[in-house]
């Protein structure tokens, strides 16, 4: 299934048109060919997977989505226009945002400073005013420090609200990261392995973050994982990539049975 | 349990966020304010204000800027000596080029025009990072002494290269030269200094600030998050030189009233900056005020008590300065990389804990 239009899921939520379509998108890195004329898309509103072997390119697509590395080839729809290339913290302003395969929180900040980082695509008063202070900048201060607790509440991480986030055990370093980038209220959010490195029960609660984002702020959501259980609980379509090649693409029970995904990843361990 | 939070409910994210959430801290800073401009100015004489409060107030000023570009957003600068000059002498030109400007006008100018070539030399850091944005700046500082030492406009010709400061008062009071009073010249640069200070609090304690160590801390993430690195950088570079410029300023014009480039902007002068943030605290306004009291202050209580209680000879008492300096930075960089700022924070932990550890 590769609709173009709305569609319906087996448990009855009804996933909008594409916001962002990936035509024919080749990226190499020297002799590296990274990605090989890969098209794909993702629609309002649902859970997008992308899996595949160690190096396969999933970061790398990533990285195309929100500007890191800019493809020889191919064309990127973002909500129906395709967009020019641009710099990273342009497209962090038409609300994508990410977290990363390897933690990159702000390690010299607590929990809260972070979060509030990922605000800054919300908070618009200049230098003058901050500077200034009383006014408009306090209020704009606190006005997205409310709407930061509420992500922190969202997430259960309250008491780890001033805590600096390089003490924090890794599974709520994870969460942390999580929350900033909610914090931008993003449209679409890119999800570089979000449970990689967790235990079963931390695996669960971030699996249930998830769908509750999904659910709660209809955010359309892309992510990468190796765990094939999560991805087929959670997605409602995969992208299967191995060798910067797409070998597969559809809902979880047809990549499962899909020959060529069993050849090259369902078959093959790869702990 | 005399310092503490308890019955401090902070029933709004306003009271939250401000600077002295704690009730005992905020009437200390109060206090500290009201002494410092209503009793000190009653006690002041020459060699307090020469020895101690002037260059306190002064390297306080520069120590904030430095550690806005260097502790919150991650850019190392060895180019404060030459900043500072750059300062001093845009003031001097100022001050000499417009008899009728007032003097705090020139001060002021002369900090941004030092934000405006400071910015220009925070160009290359977009591409250049770590040790190699360090040794670039390094070369500004020798390129600025060079070119005040080499192009005679800057001194107005004048023969022995140096420049000197007019007169100019302030509401009738002398500032600059030789017949400006300690209390005048020390209540100027607290003025300065309180309110800079404050204007870096708030600069870093909102958006502008997060852009800043987001940069600091992990480049790639701040960007994705949307912060423009170039404007972040040069923004701090700015911002910093800003500080450094006033403070160049003040030093020539109401602390030194006349000045060699070489001898009073000298490597030396960026070293003892950065010196300053890092025993006081990367990252953090009272850790630059901390640092800067601690360096203007050790030489004289070290010379006064060696020199003038033990009978030490002169130039020992000073090798001593320098090892108790190397000794201390080297102790803040792999033990303690907050500085005093930190010591500070852990003492007031454990304060509010007292007289129970637990
Ligand atoms: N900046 C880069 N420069 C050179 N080669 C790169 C770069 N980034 C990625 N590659 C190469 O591109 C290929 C795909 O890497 P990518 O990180 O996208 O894989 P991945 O699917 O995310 O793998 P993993 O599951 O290990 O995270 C690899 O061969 C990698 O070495
Ligand atoms: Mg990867």
């Amino acid at each position: 299934m590769t609709a173009t239009d709305s569609y319906q899921t087996p448990d009855g939520r009804t996933i909008g048109p594409n916001v962002m379509e990936m035509r024919n998108i080749s990226l190499r890195f020297g002799g590296v060919k990274a990605i090989q004329d890969i098209s794909f898309d993702i629609h309002e509103g649902e859970i997008r997977a992308i899996i595949g072997p160690n190096g396969a390119g999933k970061s790398s697509m990533l990285n195309v989505i929100n500007g890191f590395y800019h493809p020889q080839e191919g064309e990127i729809l973002y909500k129906g226009e395709v967009r020019k290339p641009m710099k990273p913290y342009e497209i962090a302003y038409q609300g994508i945002a990410r977290t990363f395969q390897n933690i990159a929180l702000f390690k010299g900040m607590s929990t809260l400073d972070n979060i509030m980082t990922g605000r800054l695509t919300h908070m618009k008063t200049g230098m003058l005013e901050q500077i200034i202070w009383s006014g408009r900048a306090e209020r704009e201060e606190v006005e997205n420090r409310a709407f930061v607790e509420h992500i922190i509440d969202f997430l259960e991480i309250q008491t780890i609200r001033k805590t600096p986030v390089g003490r924090l055990p890794y599974g709520l370093q994870k969460r942390v990261e999580l929350g900033r980038a909610l914090a931008a209220e993003p449209s679409l959010l890119l999800l570089d392995e979000p449970m990689a490195g967790m235990n079963v029960e931390e695996k669960e609660d971030m699996s249930r973050f998830i769908l509750d984002v999904n659910d709660e702020f209809g955010t359309t959501i892309a992510l990468i994982e190796h765990d094939m259980g999560v991805v087929m609980d959670i997605a409602d379509r995969v992208v299967v990539m191995d060798y910067g090649k797409k070998i597969g693409d559809g809902t979880p029970s047809e990549v499962r049975n899909n020959q060529d995904v069993i050849d090259a990843y369902l078959g093959v361990s790869h702990d | 349990m005399l310092y503490r939070e308890v019955g401090e409910f902070k029933p709004s994210y306003k009271k939250d966020q401000q600077t002295f959430p704690i009730r005992l801290d905020r009437y200390g800073y109060y206090a500290i304010l009201a002494f410092a401009f209503c009793v000190i100015p009653f006690l002041i004489n020459d060699y307090w204000a020469n020895a101690i409060l002037l260059p306190f107030l002064i390297f306080g000023i520069a120590a904030i800027g430095l550690n806005i570009l260097t502790g919150y957003c991650g850019q190392v600068s060895l180019g404060s000596g030459g900043f500072m000059a750059v300062g001093a002498y845009a003031c001097y030109k100022l001050m000499t080029g417009f008899p009728d400007l007032n003097i705090i006008f020139c001060i002021m100018l002369s900090g941004g025009i030092t934000a405006l070539v400071g910015i220009m030399f925070g160009l290359p850091s977009l591409r250049i990072k770590g040790f190699y944005l360090a040794v670039a700046t390094l070369a500004a500082q020798f390129f600025l002494i060079w070119l005040f030492n080499k192009v005679a406009w800057f001194y107005n010709y004048s023969a022995s290269g140096q420049i000197t400061a007019p007169e100019r008062t302030l509401f009738g009071e002398i500032v600059t030269g030789a017949n400006a009073t300690p209390e005048v010249a020390y209540l100027v640069c607290l003025s300065f200094l309180v309110v800079l200070a404050m204007v870096a609090r708030n600069l870093t304690r909102g958006s502008v600030g997060r852009k800043w160590m987001a940069i600091r801390d992990m480049d790639i993430a701040a960007e994705i998050i949307g912060v423009n690195p170039l404007m972040a950088k040069l923004t701090a570079f700015g911002v910093s030189s800003f500080y450094v410029g006033i403070a160049g300023a003040l030093l020539f014009s109401v602390y030194l009233g006349a000045v060699e480039v070489g001898e009073v902007f000298g490597i030396q002068k960026s070293f003892i900056i950065l010196f300053m943030i890092i025993i006081g605290g990367l990252g953090s306004i009272f850790g630059s005020l901390a640092g800067a009291a601690f360096l203007v202050a050790m030489p004289v209580v070290l010379k006064n008590v060696m020199v003038g209680q033990l009978g030490w000879a002169v130039d020992l008492a000073a090798h001593f300065e320098f090892l108790i300096v190397g000794a201390l930075i080297i102790f803040f960089l792999i033990v303690e990389p907050h500085g005093f700022a930190m010591l500070w924070r852990i003492i007031k932990e454990k304060l509010r804990l007292w007289p129970f550890p637990h």
